[in-house]
Parts: structure tokens; C-alpha cells; sequence
């Protein structure tokens, strides 16, 4: 029984692992760690203001963030007045007011992350032809997850004798290696607040902890709530087995 | 042991509408059989997760908007704003990948102790018309929330009807609403992803009465032949599927709170995009083995009637078996083609999920010559030649007490 019991379990989990990743002949991700790993993962509250600032000094340029309004900057450990302070340094368009006019105004904390570029088309006319995408979902978007993002943001490199790279960048970990996004981060690219160095490294790590909150903002309380479920459900799942097997002790 | 009661209002709707005594016979002094495994566990478990994806989906469609400017957004407002929404959604989306392990798990548990065999038939048959609906269901689902994989496999999946001769351009058309997967095609999915899942309900009581009406087959493959074979539903089947039912929420909730995205498939984070093709379009782990098959045969119309035709087989199942004894237990040689099914259906499965070139598309036309080998050759013609099957039991209540 038990045997077979087991059987089920790899078969299931087998199964589980066909779903190959089609990502053709990507180079493998460094292994980095990250604090929302494991079991009880948490982000981390500076790592995440950090990322924070490189996306609003550099990334913001050309990258929207649409799915984030200023108020989830709550998640970072900010506060009301610092996220008010946040919200107004952007201007929104607004209206019609009475008038029937659009006017702008500074933005509050309802609102979204202003785009860079007022569409689509703009933004790639803006950049070489391709619009550059917006990060909110990025870290849940690409293989690899915030690890990859990670990845390539230090990837940049001299390419390969004989490979023809034109206008674009060669990247280690892009798949194809040609990417239309100049090497975004330089030493010192941001001053950071709290004293840490600003190398490219520490950067690509903070923007891509920052841009894991933004495509899963609610990860900690999963992981949160998965902790109590499982607890009830293994107590749950031992009463059942006794209860299973006194009922069945008398079966013969 | 049939329902008696002392209270004087249940005796009068009993009177009148015999539902309690009905419910009394169906979940309190059914007949099992005594010697089932676990493998038996699997059906309730497929129903317990037919409820919860009714269940998680009646609340996700409350805040879910059916139009494709607003589809992919309103899926993260569910996932950002709405109370508890991630969990609701994550549940959704997993249970969907539990559901047909559950299902794939109970379809070859059939196979192997030939539960589909005389009198079963139409009890199996009921069986693959839910796996029908719960694959077109799946489908649709994993087209709503509109990102590039929801696009792209709506657009190759609705095209396979292009295939059919002379109304094949049509019928896509029709299937569309129009002459590209667009928001008409959304809209329909949408209102049939909903639909489906209480057809799905309906074949489930009628699959449950004919299960009734036949008894549950067993490990050993012979009738019960009394009380002495059997026990009642309560308690000893109701304990047992809770227990497995526990076990089975567990992994669910490993996969739900850790890694939920585990089974789904980046590319659909990336709102859907008409003028930007994903470099591999893949279909849901579950629908891989199938997806092998369409692609294994060369000509278009060919792979289609070839991915529907691994489905009709199963429909004919009973009648391409020929061996009067159930259970592999008894069956020497089918016990090992039974294995190599199996092998061959995951191989199947990660062939499906790797890109049509190379070896990879001579390997999925040999699984899949195999896949239909295994039905229409080697159970109705080569079995019943080279097999001496062992001999069964004399009852259940025997075969327990020795073992």
C-alpha cells in the first residue's frame, strides 16, 4: 500500500516536470540567493527601497511600471507622508475638469506610475524601433524569474569575436545574446541613501528584489498563510490516518 | 440496513421526496469492495477538485472582465487589490494541473484492472466524455486571462479546425466570431468556460449512478459475491478518502504557497500580443502527450484526427480488449504492456514540451505509433494469442485471508 502510495507521489511529481522550459539554448543563471527564497521568504526592506531608486533613476527613463500605484509603496516600508512626498515629484494628466479641459496635476498615492513615453509606438520610436517592456510583471515573465533579470543586468559583455552586433548590445544571458537595451547600470549609476556601494552588482540585485515585489507583491503573505494550511492540513491528514486505521483494524 | 427514522418530519418528506433515504444509500450503506487500494482514492479526489475549481471560479468571475483590453489587467487587479484574490487565483490555476492529475491517475488505475470491462462500459465512456469536457474546459480556461501562451495556443488550437476539408475555413471563422482571435473569441470562450463545468457536474452524477448501479471494480477484478466481500461506504470509504484527501491537499498546498507558478508558463505574464509570435508555443503540461501526437503526423488533418483519435480510442476501449479477466494482477503479458504504456504516454508527454525538430519529431511518431499500436493491435489481436492468464480467486473475502 505504502509502495504504492510512493509510486503516485514521483508519478505526480514526474508529471510535474515535463512541463520543460522552451527556452532553447539559454546559457544557465548563476545561482544566486535571495531572501524571499525558502520556505519562510521574506523581501528584503532595504534591499526593495534600493531597487526602488535605480528603477525611479534609471530604469524609469524608458520602462514603465503600470501595474503599481504609489500607495503599494507601503510594501517597501515607506509611509504615508514619504509616499505622498514619492507621488508628488511625478505629474499625472487628469480631467476634464469644469471646463473640459485635461490638465495635469501631481500625482497622490491612488495613483499609477506615470509611462515614460505616452504609447506604445512612441516608446519604440524613442528606442531603436522596440518599445521597452514594462517591468511590473518582468521577474514572473521571463524564465528564471528575478534571477534571470538579475543575470542580465551583469551579463553585458564584449561579444564574441565575429558576432555581428550592429546597433545592439551582446548580452551573456539574453536568448540570442543581441539585446536592443544598452548596458543600463554603471558603477555608481545611483547614490544610495543608506551607505551601500553602488556597484553594478549590489544594483542589478536591488532592481530585480525591488521588481520581484512588484510582480508578486502579496509573496509573503503566501508564504505566510502556506505555513499555518500546511501545519492544519499534516494535522488533519495524521488524525485521518489514525481514525483510518482504527476502522480498519477490525476488517479482516 | 436500509433508511428507517423515528422523526416524524423527515418520514414525511421521506414520504414525499425520497431524498434522505437516497443519500443514506449512496454515502452511508453503499457495498465497496474490501480490498480496494489507494488508487481507489482517486475519483473522489477528482470530484473534490471539480468542486473547488466551481467554487474558486464563480468568485474569480465576480472581478474578472471578459474583454481583451481589460482581461490581462483585471486578472492582477485580482492579484493586487482584491481580498485574498491571489489565493483564490493561484488555487484556481493549480487545481486545474491537481484536476487532471487526479484524473490521469484514475483513468490508468481503470486501465490497469480493466475497469472499463463488461459491465463498466458505459460507466468508462462516461468517464472520457468528462475528460473531453475538462480538457475544451481547461483550454478555454487558460485563454482568459489573455497573455501571449492564452493567445497564441487559442489561436493554433481553434486553427486545427482549418484542417477539415472544404468548411474547415469556415468553421474557423465561426469558432472566432470573426477572422482572428479577438475579443469576440474571448467573449464565447469566457461564457463556455462557465457553462462547461456544470455539464461536467451533470455527466459526473451519471457517471456516479452507473457506478452505483455497477459497483466499484477492484484490485482483484472479480464481482462481490456478498457481504463477506464488501463493506459499507460509512465509515470505511469516507475515512479512507479523507485521509487521501489530506495527503492530496498537502502537495496541492506545497505547489499553491510555494511555487505557485511552477506548472504555468512565464510567457503568459506578457499580455497577449497579435503581431508578436512566443519563439515556442507550448500548451499546459496536461495537454502535452496530446499535443505530441497532433504534431507527430506530418499532414495537418492528419495530426488532428490523430490527437482526437487518441482520445476515441479509449471510447472503444472495452470492446478492443478482448480478455474476459480485469485486472492486470491476473495478466502476465498486459501487466508489462501496461508499463510500457505508461512510459511511453510520459515520454509522449515530454515530447510535447520540447520544440518539433530533430530527433524529437522521429521519437513522437514511434511513441505515437505505439500510443495506437498498444489499443488497436496488441490488446485485441496479440494479447488474446501469446497471454495464459493465472487463475482468479474464488472471492474477495478468500483472496484477503490468505494474503
Amino acid at each position: 500500500m505504502k509502495k504504492i502510495l510512493s509510486g503516485l507521489f514521483a508519478a505526480a511529481l514526474g508529471f510535474a516536470t515535463v512541463p520543460a522550459n522552451a527556452a532553447g539554448d539559454a546559457v544557465p543563471l548563476p545561482d544566486y540567493e535571495w531572501s524571499f527564497d525558502g520556505v519562510f521568504g521574506t523581501y528584503d526592506k532595504a534591499s526593495l527601497q534600493r531597487g526602488f531608486q535605480v528603477y525611479k533613476e534609471v530604469c524609469s527613463g524608458c520602462h514603465s511600471l503600470d501595474l503599481i500605484a504609489f500607495r503599494n509603496l507601503a510594501d517597501l516600508g515607506y509611509n504615508v507622508d514619504e509616499i505622498k512626498a514619492i507621488a508628488s515629484e511625478y505629474t499625472v494628466e487628469d480631467g476634464p475638469n469644469d471646463e473640459g479641459e485635461m490638465f495635469e496635476r501631481n500625482a497622490i498615492a491612488s495613483d499609477y506610475f506615470p509611462s515614460p513615453f505616452p504609447n506604445e509606438k512612441a516608446a519604440a520610436a524613442s528606442n531603436g524601433g522596440k518599445a521597452p517592456p514594462d517591468l511590473s510583471l518582468m521577474a514572473k515573465a521571463r524564465v528564471g524569474g528575478p534571477s534571470f533579470v538579475r543575470a542580465l543586468l551583469t551579463g553585458y559583455e564584449d561579444a564574441p569575436e565575429g558576432f555581428e552586433t550592429g546597433d545592439l548590445s551582446y548580452n551573456k544571458y539574453f536568448p540570442g545574446h543581441l539585446i536592443a537595451m544598452a548596458p543600463p547600470l554603471s558603477e555608481d549609476s545611483v547614490e544610495y541613501g543608506d551607505g551601500t556601494a553602488a556597484t553594478v552588482d549590489q544594483m542589478a540585485a536591488d532592481v530585480s528584489h525591488f521588481m520581484m515585489w512588484a510582480a508578486e507583491p502579496k509573496l509573503e503573505a503566501r508564504k505566510n498563510t502556506g505555513v499555518k494550511v500546511m501545519i492544519f492540513l499534516i494535522i488533519f491528514t495524521l488524525v485521518m490516518y489514525a481514525a483510518k486505521r482504527k476502522v480498519f483494524a477490525k476488517v479482516h | 440496513m436500509s433508511f428507517k427514522t423515528n422523526n416524524k418530519v423527515v418520514q414525511w418528506v421521506e414520504d414525499r421526496l425520497p431524498l434522505i433515504s437516497m443519500g443514506h444509500h449512496t454515502l452511508y450503506e453503499y457495498p465497496m469492495p474490501k480490498n480496494l487500494n489507494y488508487l481507489w482514492n482517486f475519483g473522489s479526489l477528482a470530484g473534490f477538485a471539480l468542486v473547488t475549481m466551481i467554487v474558486t471560479g464563480i468568485i474569480l468571475a465576480m472581478q474578472y472582465t471578459p474583454h481583451v483590453d481589460m482581461a490581462f489587467n483585471s486578472v492582477e487587479r485580482i492579484m493586487r487589490d482584491v481580498n485574498n484574490g491571489w489565493l483564490i487565483r493561484y488555487i484556481h490555476m493549480n487545481m486545474a494541473s491537481f484536476f487532471f492529475i487526479a484524473v490521469y491517475i484514475h483513468i490508468m488505475r481503470g486501465l490497469y484492472y480493466g475497469s472499463y470491462k463488461a459491465p463498466r462500459e458505459l460507466l468508462w465512456q462516461l468517464g472520457v466524455v468528462i475528460f473531453l469536457l475538462m480538457m475544451a474546459t481547461a483550454f478555454m480556461g487558460y485563454v482568459l486571462p489573455w497573455g501571449q501562451m492564452s493567445f497564441w495556443g487559442a489561436t493554433v488550437i481553434t486553427n486545427l479546425f482549418s484542417a477539415i476539408p472544404v468548411v474547415g475555413e469556415s468553421i474557423v471563422t465561426w469558432l472566432w466570431g470573426g477572422f482572428s482571435v479577438d475579443n469576440p473569441t474571448l467573449n464565447r470562450f469566457f461564457a463556455l468556460h462557465y457553462l462547461l463545468p456544470f455539464i461536467i457536474v451533470a455527466v459526473v452524477v451519471l457517471h456516479i449512478v452507473a457506478l452505483h448501479t455497477v459497483t466499484s471494480n477492484n484490485p482483484l477484478g472479480i464481482d462481490m459475491k456478498g457481504p463477506q466481500d464488501s463493506l459499507t461506504f460509512q465509515p470505511y470509504y469516507t475515512i479512507k478518502d479523507l485521509f487521501g484527501l489530506g495527503v492530496f491537499l498537502i502537495l496541492f498546498a506545497g505547489f499553491l504557497f510555494w511555487a505557485p507558478n511552477y506548472m504555468g508558463h512565464p510567457d503568459n505574464y506578457i499580455p497577449a500580443n497579435p503581431l508578436s509570435t512566443p519563439a515556442h508555443i507550448v500548451p499546459e503540461w496536461y495537454f502535452l502527450p496530446f499535443y505530441a501526437i497532433l504534431r507527430a503526423v506530418p499532414d495537418k488533418l492528419g495530426g488532428v484526427l490523430a490527437m482526437f483519435g487518441a482520445i476515441a480510442v479509449l471510447f472503444v476501449l472495452p470492446w478492443l480488449d478482448r480478455s474476459k479477466i480485469r485486472s492486470c494482477k491476473f495478466r502476465p503479458v498486459a501487466r508489462v504492456f501496461f508499463w510500457i504504456f505508461l512510459l511511453n504516454g510520459l515520454f509522449l508527454g515530454y515530447l510535447g514540451g520540447k520544440p518539433a525538430e530533430g530527433w524529437y519529431v522521429v521519437a513522437s511518431q514511434i511513441a505515437t505509433a505505439y500510443y495506437f499500436f498498444h489499443f488497436l493491435i496488441l490488446l485485441p489481436v496479440i494479447l488474446p494469442m501469446i497471454e495464459r492468464p493465472r487463475e482468479l480467486p474464488s472471492s474477495i473475502h478468500e483472496a484477503v485471508l490468505k494474503s
